[in-house]
């Protein structure tokens, strides 16, 4: 049995027919081929797979795909044109990742993040990251990341 | 994840039908559900996702009292300006739940209905002394929380939404377990017109008041008067976490913390 949804997908409109059983990240991956949403744990604790749904970030591993009917949704393919985001090029720039499997959702997490605290400083940062884990122990670098990024995405914003 | 039926109402009289046509299990935000099901600990037949029906969705001041819908995802609670001025222990409890994902996605409802025995809302609904509006009837959050994952709602009885009475003062701190961030031990205490009430999350099957700390308080509402008071292991907790032993040392530490946290307001 299956049921139709229809979302936004980075800016796109996207209409399938699914089992109730999947989930976002699986809708996501398997259905439209957007592998930049990772699978970590699949158990919602490691934020890999995180996505925004209208903007708040969620963790798509634990979201049935039918929640989030007629929503906008924003993957990591999604977050940057022609150029990478401001975040994105901030976790280049600072190192931000060493196999680069939990990035996607450090990166999601961060944007949203910075949206809600434009002048996070390092304490805000590191609470707010509390649903990502990386495992390469690189937190030092992704919090400096996430710095540069805020004050990236702040100039971006003053010139607009 | 076993197969599931799925509807998706968008009025609580729809919503109340299909669970009661179907026997199938309502779906708030889906943050324990979801998990519970993936592991397939969980099999219900149909979900009746509550996600559409703004009925269940909003936060007021009433007569005095403080109404949150049950639809209202702790992110929101949060954030709203009327909680953080009405009961700004409430908002703070509700910005330290979980992770920004999971607080984005649970539900104050979802939470108090799953009755989780580490849950924090739990915590507060009965300090506060909150009453819970459902489909049917209006229970007092005494009357509430009868064990693990078990409450007083009945088949197709859904949580419409928490009333709170805006107490002089109130303050939840909990000690996190750091893996899961639920409550090793989370305690909650408020003050309402004379009377002190402190309940406890993460002791026992579900959460319950202290008398033995409400009886300290009420003669002198210190943190002082918390630390004071030495309680029985006996019915508490043990796991791979922590002893009973080291809940019951827990538990009025936490709670004198919560007491300074009340008074500084």
């Amino acid at each position: 049995m299956t049921t139709s949804i229809s979302i936004t997908v980075n800016g796109q409109s996207v209409q399938r027919d699914i089992s109730a059983r999947t989930l976002l990240s699986d809708l996501l991956r398997d259905h439209l081929g957007l592998t930049g949403t990772h699978r970590g744990c699949d158990t919602a604790q490691c934020g890999a797979c995180t996505v925004h749904v209208d903007d708040r970030a969620v963790k798509s591993c634990s979201v049935l795909a039918l929640q989030v009917q007629g929503t906008e949704v924003t993957t990591i393919e999604g977050l940057g044109g022609a150029q990478m985001h401001p975040m994105q090029q901030a976790f280049k720039d600072q190192h931000g990742l060493q196999c680069g499997f939990c990035t996607p959702g450090m990166v999601m997490s961060a944007v949203d993040l910075v949206r809600r605290y434009p002048h996070a400083d390092e304490r805000t940062v590191r609470k707010e990251l509390n649903g990502n884990l990386c495992r390469c122990t690189g937190y030092q670098n992704i919090v400096q990341a996430v710095l540069q990024g805020a004050a990236a995405m702040a100039e971006v914003a003053k010139t607009r | 994840m076993y197969e599931v039926a799925y509807e998706r109402p968008r009025t609580l009289n729809d919503a109340v039908r299909l669970i009661r046509q179907t026997g199938g299990r309502p779906l708030a935000g889906g943050q324990s559900l979801v998990a519970a099901m993936k592991l397939r600990l969980a099999d219900h037949g149909t979900l009746v996702d509550l996600g559409a029906v703004d009925e269940l969705r909003g936060i007021r001041l009433e007569d005095g009292h403080l109404v949150i819908g049950a639809m209202m995802r702790h992110a929101e609670v949060a954030e709203s300006s009327v909680v953080q001025r009405a009961i700004p222990a409430l908002a703070r409890l509700a910005e330290g739940i979980g992770d920004r994902q999971v607080r984005n996605m649970g539900t104050v409802g979802g939470s108090l209905a799953n009755s989780d025995p580490a849950a924090c809302y739990p915590a507060a609904v009965l300090a506060i002394g909150a009453s819970i509006q459902t489909t049917e009837r209006v229970i007092p959050a005494d009357a509430f929380f009868l064990g693990m994952y078990e409450t007083a709602l009945q088949e197709g009885e859904l949580i419409t939404a928490l009333r709170f009475p805006v107490p002089l003062a109130a303050a939840y701190i909990k000690f996190e377990q750091p893996a899961s961030q639920f409550a090793l031990v989370g305690v909650c205490v408020a003050r309402t017109s004379g009377v002190v009430r402190v309940a406890v999350t993460g002791g026992r099957y579900c959460a319950y008041r202290c008398t033995e700390l409400e009886q300290a308080l009420q003669h002198t509402f210190t943190p002082q008067a918390a630390r004071g008071i030495h309680l029985p292991a006996d019915d508490l907790f043990s796991d791979l976490h922590a002893t009973a032993e080291y809940r019951a040392h827990l538990i009025p530490v936490i709670c004198a913390r919560a007491v300074a946290a009340a008074l500084a307001g």
